[in-house]
């Protein structure tokens, strides 16, 4: 596979590591009121989708940024990869 | 329906009228509009549950339902290997009763499922591996199965043809399982299927559910490709689609689907005695009956529905074989293939109720679910018979990982790529 | 000898080989199967199942019949195919699959046993009585199953890796293959041929016909000329692309140097992954066969393979030249070889036509409406028998091609699990819509495949590829080409009472397919593995098309009904030394070295394996029998004196920023913000899931700047985890993190000695007890101006330091440190020494945090804070986790000379043991010099309540059951005097 880095442009799927669902970004507040169900959700439960999947990918043998890489897990055709720190700083609830 | 009896005095009876009196393995019912008990997967965990829950649990008008054909998943892709080497108290009891299950399975299926103890064997390249499959091999021990920790020289007998000499990973010694081995597996769940169609089931094929239909929070049907089925209770056994069936019924697991690669070679005289496994890479292998290395490693890594992998992780494995016994490099593969596998968030499966009354839910076997066949069968159709899990399985509680009483075999945490 | 003239061999040179110990020759240019036949040799194997003599039955990657054992010794290669095997002087090749002699295969008695082993046998048998299966039954059966043989020495040859760019990848060398490369070539784009033969162009070589009024030969041979002087044109001969893989990548491997003797200092295969951006698929068409009563005798093969050995190899399938060859076929295609044959003087019995409205096209007898209902001819065809309109003859012949139509070779566009389409008018499957994505099929195996079609797509489609990716370009121009398309008639299969082979390697016939519905195997998955039908070497590629025909008689549907099979990689077999043997023995994975490892080399250390590390196990020295020995004085050397260990390999992450100290909170368990500058704390990581996942010191060197330490294991891991947290969980924070594990040497200092022997190193710093007391941290410099990291803390228990230096000086620091501390008894030690002291001292290490145990079970449960969040701290107080009594102690044997091993589980005395009833197990063991006995660390119920039990350690792995003490940690100093002094 290759996975086009926002900023390196296409590079081998070997150099990164995969993590899994994109939604491992949102991670709870550790001191809210009902953390530990919010915390098995987030630890535990996947959508699993068949078809098109966000996902942390880290260029570990490149320049160790963490990316979301879109992709469908039905044919592994890649959708689109942004920095996940921008992603982050996108969509998170402020 | 009459059953063809399997023996060989059936066989030479057969052979000599021209084999015109064998009878279907199986019928091709059309599916019923009601039944008591529907399972959905046709595959080696369905068959089997199926098998037994008419066969000791006593109940009748059963149902598989299939959407490709039967034994289409991955009883039929997978690297064949049945074991009961675990560690932990949660899975090694289930898995020796799983083991139990296997040592009688053609005598009890009267079909040659082609068993063959020819024992497994994971090697050992440092002391703190040796002092882990102590404590693993005792184990097994201790939940009365066999182990035999292996020195060097006790491989060198066995294996002679591994790399003793300039190996990046000396091998240190090994722990074996006399009994373990491999089964044929396609053979298994035709044997189930047909032992299960024997006592009634019905074994429906390219018929695939497409939904639950549920009232007061209680299961009654399946909407299926071929119509709407009602059922008092419903099985799931569908490894490698659980979160696309489970989430028609709005549940999510605690579960990612990935692919898992396998590969066999060209057809070989005997080479390699049983099932070796390496401990410095990913890679086990065995020796079909037929003559083909089958071998495999790691999974690819990432969530994929594709049954099929990438080039790294086939350069990867084989490398792995080749840095372990290097005398295969003359051995040509011949195929591979890739397999979904539900990886579960601590590597150990689930045979369980869920929320939605009377709808069970068997998976999460992870890459090892065709050793399990038999328990898994078994263990499931007590829990869809009686309500209660089976002793061996009652640790593969869908609620374990809120609770904190997961089953991790590797310590390997909440990432399923790690298992 | 059935050589005859012509052909694209070279005669001028003659090669010499052996074939079953018999001395045959060759020519350049001939593969082993034209070699064979033109020396007249048709019996060349025996099938896998009934042991049925077999010949040469195709020319190409499709031959299930004449496998042979390929060179002898260590490079011995089972299952080669004698069509694709490129003959050159001194080839041994030996005949596989017989017991006794290939002639006289005493396994030929299963042949009579047929009755008794139809499709699936083994299913119904062998299993009484029950003892039998692995006694007697199953090693039988693996006796006589398996194709060739390993010689079970290691692959003595090297094999090479690499990696192409481009963007046209031609696969086929074919009139298709030519005309797109040609096209895409001349338009300047950076293109790839890959041919899986040795001489380009595909059945362009097998044919009589002409290309613009020259032989086919001549034509290609200027394409050639061109290819070698275009830069941006790189041709892989004998280079088979096995499959196609995600994003562009497919895998190829060129048999480099297996034409050759020996690889010499070269290499055997080189395994190439090629990124293309776009793939023109021109792979050619398999011919297939029409099964009918014994139709597997050496002499009957493929019409078209015929044709090639004839057109190609000036060699004709029978004994010798003046025997009558005869055709069978469906289709107008046969009827082309026996004008060939014709042309070339070998004498045509007759084409048997299925078609009745069959007439000759040359001068031969046609039987129009016939077929073939028998043969004769043990070791060879001798006859064949011919049905027309209900009467019978025998008609003399030695050889019999077969064609049933063409198949093309859609392989590689299903390898994304695509589905071919049935071609209606064609009677066959073509690629479907779902190819892998950049991937055009060109030709004949896209069911265009006479050799004009084929030329002209070949161009259109390298001219469609190059425009999906910008770049324009003209369809090369094309030269006069035959253009007949002979599509066959829908004849699958003459029935019969006699045995027709289907699958010829497996000895599948259509009497077990004909079982296999019967008996409801009838899905083509089914069929395929209840029958064997398409899983021999060959993968069905002459079989599975007629099969799933066959079946779709029996059912009443229609053959896109019925199914197809799924094609997977590779394409054809590929060797797994090619696939895996880049890096082997030592170099399986790269050695990561200390920088003290040179000088411990010389200090005659012994080395062992940390994951990629290499560290020092032990120093021995002379008089030292045993291992056991030189740790005894090792570690009595720290405890009494001085000892020195290189740590480098512990993982050291500076993280820098003003939210340093928060950020670590996250990531900390116990409170890091908190810390002291100068100071260093203890640390543990937890998991998201709450266990504890890694443990280590973090120093504060600066307000911003603290530096963290991992345990060797999970450097990298732990890395990552700091980067995940910084970049994707509190991208807010202020800090970066930089992995230093490489750029310094550490040097464990320990001992009572410690202090003096690092003043006299490090540069005026005050190390006493007051100014730099234990967990104190400086950044300092040593040996007059060197910058250096010194850290006091202690893994061994005693008095101790940490000194770090940039890496380079690593070496020489070791070698200072050893100098000027002769007369403080300093002593270097190993990992096996590191081990026994942190035992001693009751330390964590990888076999207590293994990643199944919690910050409770270490004792550790009060550093997780419930005053901010930290990873893993909220799931650490799940039930489960809570209510985990086990608790970390040592153990004592209470036979001080008992052994005592980790792994051994724990129970109450006189308690039945059973896995359920375990109360613990013992992590880790060794024998302690200080105490004088064997001590262990392990896990018990309830421990800490519990000290001073005797329990019991059982380990009936080896069979035994030794009482132990439970005891408080740590083993030594357990008031810390030491640490402090």
């Amino acid at each position: 596979m290759l996975i086009p880095h926002p900023l390196l442009g296409p590079r081998d799927a070997q150099e990164f590591t995969y993590l899994g669902d994109a939604r491992l970004l949102a991670r709870p507040d550790g001191m809210a009121e009902g953390a530990e169900a919010a915390f098995y959700d987030y630890v535990y439960l996947r959508n699993n989708p068949a078809g098109v999947h966000r996902e942390l990918w880290f260029h570990e043998h490149g320049d160790r940024s963490w990316l979301v890489v879109t992709r469908d897990t039905l044919t592994h055709d890649i959708l689109g990869a942004e920095l996940a720190t921008d992603v982050v700083r996108r969509e998170r609830p402020r | 329906m009459r059953v063809s009896k399997f023996s060989g005095f059936r066989l030479v009876r057969e052979a000599l009228r021209g084999h015109r009196g064998w009878t279907p393995l199986w019928r091709n019912p059309e599916p019923q509009p009601t039944y008591d008990i529907v399972i959905v997967g046709g595959g080696g965990h369905g068959l089997a549950t199926a098998y037994y829950l008419a066969k000791v649990f006593g109940q009748t008008r059963i149902a598989v339902l299939e959407k490709g054909w039967l034994g289409s998943g991955n009883v039929g892709r997978n690297t064949t290997i049945i074991r009961s080497n675990y560690l932990l108290p949660g899975n090694q009891p289930f898995y020796e009763f799983s083991m139990k299950l296997w040592e009688n399975l053609e005598q009890d299926l009267n079909f040659n499922a082609m068993v063959s103890q020819r024992g497994i064997i994971n090697l050992i390249h440092s002391d703190a591996q040796r002092d882990a499959y102590r404590r693993r091999g005792n184990a097994m021990l201790l939940s009365g199965a066999d182990a035999r920790l292996l020195s060097r020289e006790d491989l060198r007998d066995l294996v002679p043809f591994l790399n003793y000499d300039d190996a990046r990973f000396p091998i240190r010694g090994g722990l074996m399982q006399p009994r373990a081995g491999t089964a044929r597996h396609d053979g298994v769940a035709w044997g189930y299927a047909r032992g299960a169609d024997a006592l009634g089931v019905d074994l429906v094929q390219n018929c695939e559910v497409t939904g639950f239909r549920t009232r007061d929070g209680r299961i009654c049907g399946v909407e299926t490709s071929r119509g709407p089925i009602d059922a008092g209770k419903v099985g799931i056994a569908v490894a490698g689609s659980s979160g696309r069936v489970m989430a028609l019924a709005g549940l999510r697991l605690p579960i990612e689907s990935h692919v898992l690669q396998a590969f066999v070679t060209e057809g070989l005289k005997p080479v390699i005695p049983g099932v070796l496994t390496f401990g410095a890479g990913h890679f086990y292998i065995s020796q079909s009956d037929k003559g083909g290395l089958v071998f495999g490693g790691d999974i690819d890594g990432y969530n994929s529905y594709a049954q099929r992998g990438n080039l790294p992780v086939v350069e990867d494995v084989v490398e792995s074989g080749m840095a372990l016994m290097p005398m295969i490099g003359r051995a040509r593969l011949l195929r591979s293939w890739g397999g979904v596998v539900d990886m579960s968030m601590d590597g150990s499966p689930i045979i369980d109720r869920t929320p939605v009354d009377g709808l069970y839910f068997n998976g999460g076997w992870c890459y090892g679910g065709f050793k399990a066949t038999p328990a898994s069968g078994y263990a499931f159709a007590h829990l869809i018979a009686t309500g209660r899990p089976h002793a061996s399985a009652a640790a593969y509680r869908l609620d374990r990982f809120a609770r904190g009483h997961v089953i991790d075999e590797r310590g390997a945490g909440a990432q399923p790529n790690l298992h | 000898m059935s050589r005859i003239t012509g052909g694209v061999i070279d005669r001028g040179t003659t090669l010499s080989f052996h074939f079953d110990g018999k001395r045959y020759q060759g020519h350049p240019g001939d593969t082993l199967a034209s070699a064979l036949l033109a020396n007249g040799v048709r019996l060349i194997g025996r099938s896998f199942k009934y042991h049925r003599p077999r010949g040469v039955f195709s020319s190409g990657a499709e031959e299930p019949n004449a496998l042979v054992r390929l060179g002898s010794g260590a490079r011995a290669e089972p299952n080669s195919r004698a069509t694709v095997v490129e003959l050159f002087d001194g080839l041994v090749a030996t005949s596989q699959t017989h017991v006794g002699s290939l002639r006289r295969d005493a396994l030929a008695l299963n042949d009579l046993l047929a009755p008794f082993l139809p499709a699936g046998f083994y299913y119904k048998t062998f299993m009484w009585p029950k003892a039998f299966w692995e006694s007697v039954y199953e090693p039988a059966i693996r006796r006589a199953a398996g194709l060739g043989r390993l010689s079970g020495e290691p692959d003595p040859d090297r094999y090479g890796r690499g990696f192409l760019h481009c963007e046209v990848l031609v696969i086929g060398g074919g009139a298709a293959g030519l005309a797109a490369a040609l096209t895409a070539a001349r338009a300047g784009a950076r293109v790839v041929l890959a041919d899986d033969d040795f001489r380009l162009g595909g059945r362009l070589l097998s044919e009589s016909h002409d290309l613009d009024g020259v032989p086919a030969v001549e034509w290609v041979a200027r394409a050639e000329a061109e290819f070698a002087s275009l830069p941006n044109l790189r041709v892989l001969r004998r280079t088979t692309v096995f499959g196609a893989y995600d994003h562009g990548v497919y895998g190829a491997v060129e048999r480099v140097s297996d034409h050759q003797p020996e690889p010499g200092d070269g290499m055997r295969q080189t395994l190439w992954r090629i990124t293309a951006k776009r793939t023109v698929l021109a792979a050619g068409a398999t011919e297939r066969h029409i099964p009918f009563a014994d139709n597997d005798r050496p002499g009957i093969m493929l019409a078209g393979a015929m044709r090639s050995f004839v057109n190609r190899w000036a060699a004709t399938p029978q004994r010798t030249p003046a025997d009558p060859v005869a055709i069978f076929t469906n289709n107008d295609d046969g009827h082309r070889t026996a004008q060939d044959l014709l042309a070339r003087g070998v004498p045509v019995a007759g084409v048997v036509d299925t078609r009745d409205d069959a007439v000759a096209q040359g001068e031969y007898r046609v039987i129009a409406g016939a077929t073939v209902t028998g043969t004769r001819g043990r070791l060879g065809l001798r006859a064949i028998k011919v049905t027309q309109a209900g009467r019978s003859e025998w008609v003399d012949c030695a050889a019999l091609g077969v064609s049933g139509g063409w198949n093309p070779n859609v392989h590689l566009t299903c390898h994304h699990r695509g589905r071919p389409v049935w071609d209606a008018a064609l009677l066959a499957f073509v690629p479907g819509s779902d190819n892998p994505p950049g991937l055009l099929a060109a030709g004949a195996c896209a069911g265009r495949g006479s050799t004009r079609a084929a030329l002209a797509d070949g161009a259109r489609m390298a001219a469609a590829a190059l425009a999906e990716i910008g770049i324009a370009a003209d369809p090369c121009e094309l030269p006069e080409a035959e253009d007949s398309a002979s599509p066959p008639q829908p004849f699958w299969y003459v029935p019969g009472t006699r045995r027709a082979w289907v699958d010829f390697q497996n000895d599948v016939t259509v009497k077990d397919i004909a079982l296999a519905h019967q008996e409801n195997m009838r899905p083509v998955e089914h069929l395929k593995r209840w029958t064997t039908l398409g899983m021999a070497t060959d993968q069905g590629k002459t079989s599975n098309v007629t099969a799933l025909a066959i079946m779709a008689d029996l059912t009443g549907r229609t053959i896109p009904d019925t199914g197809t099979t799924v094609f997977r990689p590779p394409y054809a077999p590929v060797s797994l030394g090619v696939l895996g043997g880049g890096d082997q023995g030592e170099n399986f994975r790269p050695r990561r070295l200390t920088p003290t490892h040179h000088w411990a080399k010389a200090q005659g250390a012994v080395f062992v394996e940390a994951g990629a590390w290499m560290r020092a196990q032990y120093f021995p020295q002379s008089g030292e029998a045993h291992w056991q020995q030189s740790v005894e004085r090792e570690a009595r050397a720290v405890r009494s004196a001085v000892g020195l260990c290189d740590v480098t390999t512990l993982g050291k992450i500076d993280v820098q920023g003003t939210d340093a100290g928060a950020f670590l909170d996250r990531l900390y368990c116990n409170a890091m913000a908190s810390l002291k500058v100068g100071r260093v704390r203890y640390g543990l990581m937890l998991r998201e899931d709450g266990f504890a996942y890694d443990d280590g010191t973090c120093a504060r060197l600066a307000v911003d700047h603290y530096v963290v330490t991992t345990t060797t294991a999970n450097a990298g891991l732990v890395y990552r985890n700091l980067e995940f947290a910084r970049q994707c969980l509190w991208p807010e924070f202020d800090v970066q993190l930089v992995s230093v594990t490489d750029a310094w040497a550490q040097i464990a200092v320990a001992g009572p000695n410690s202090r003096a022997l690092l003043e006299r190193v490090v540069d005026g710093l005050d190390l006493s007890n007051a100014a730099f007391p234990f967990m104190a941290c400086a950044g300092v410099t040593v040996c007059g101006g060197l910058r250096a990291r010194l850290f006091r803390i202690s893994f061994s228990g005693e008095l101790a330091y940490e000194i770090a230096v940039p890496a380079r000086y690593g070496h020489a620091l070791m070698a200072r440190l050893m100098d000027c501390g002769q007369d403080l008894g300093v002593t270097p030690y190993g990992t096996e020494t590191l081990g026994v002291l942190r035992i001693e001292k009751g330390h964590p290490a990888g076999a207590e945090i293994n990643g199944q145990t919690s910050a409770a079970m270490l004792g550790l449960g009060r550093m997780v804070s419930p005053a901010k969040d930290a990873i893993g701290a909220v799931m650490s107080r799940r039930e489960g986790l809570a209510a985990e009594t086990r608790r970390l102690i040592g153990l004592v044997p209470v036979d001080p000379a008992a052994r005592l091993v980790a792994g051994a589980h724990l129970f109450p005395n006189g308690a039945r043991q059973s896995l359920e009833s375990g109360e613990g197990w013992i992590t880790s063991a060794c024998f302690s010099p200080q105490l004088g006995s064997r001590i262990g660390l392990g896990f018990l119920e309830r421990g800490e309540d519990r000290l001073g039990d005797i329990i019991v350690a059982a380990n009936p792995l080896e069979g035994e059951s030794v009482p132990v003490r439970a005891v408080s940690l740590p083993f030594v100093d357990p008031t810390g005097e030491r640490l402090r002094a």
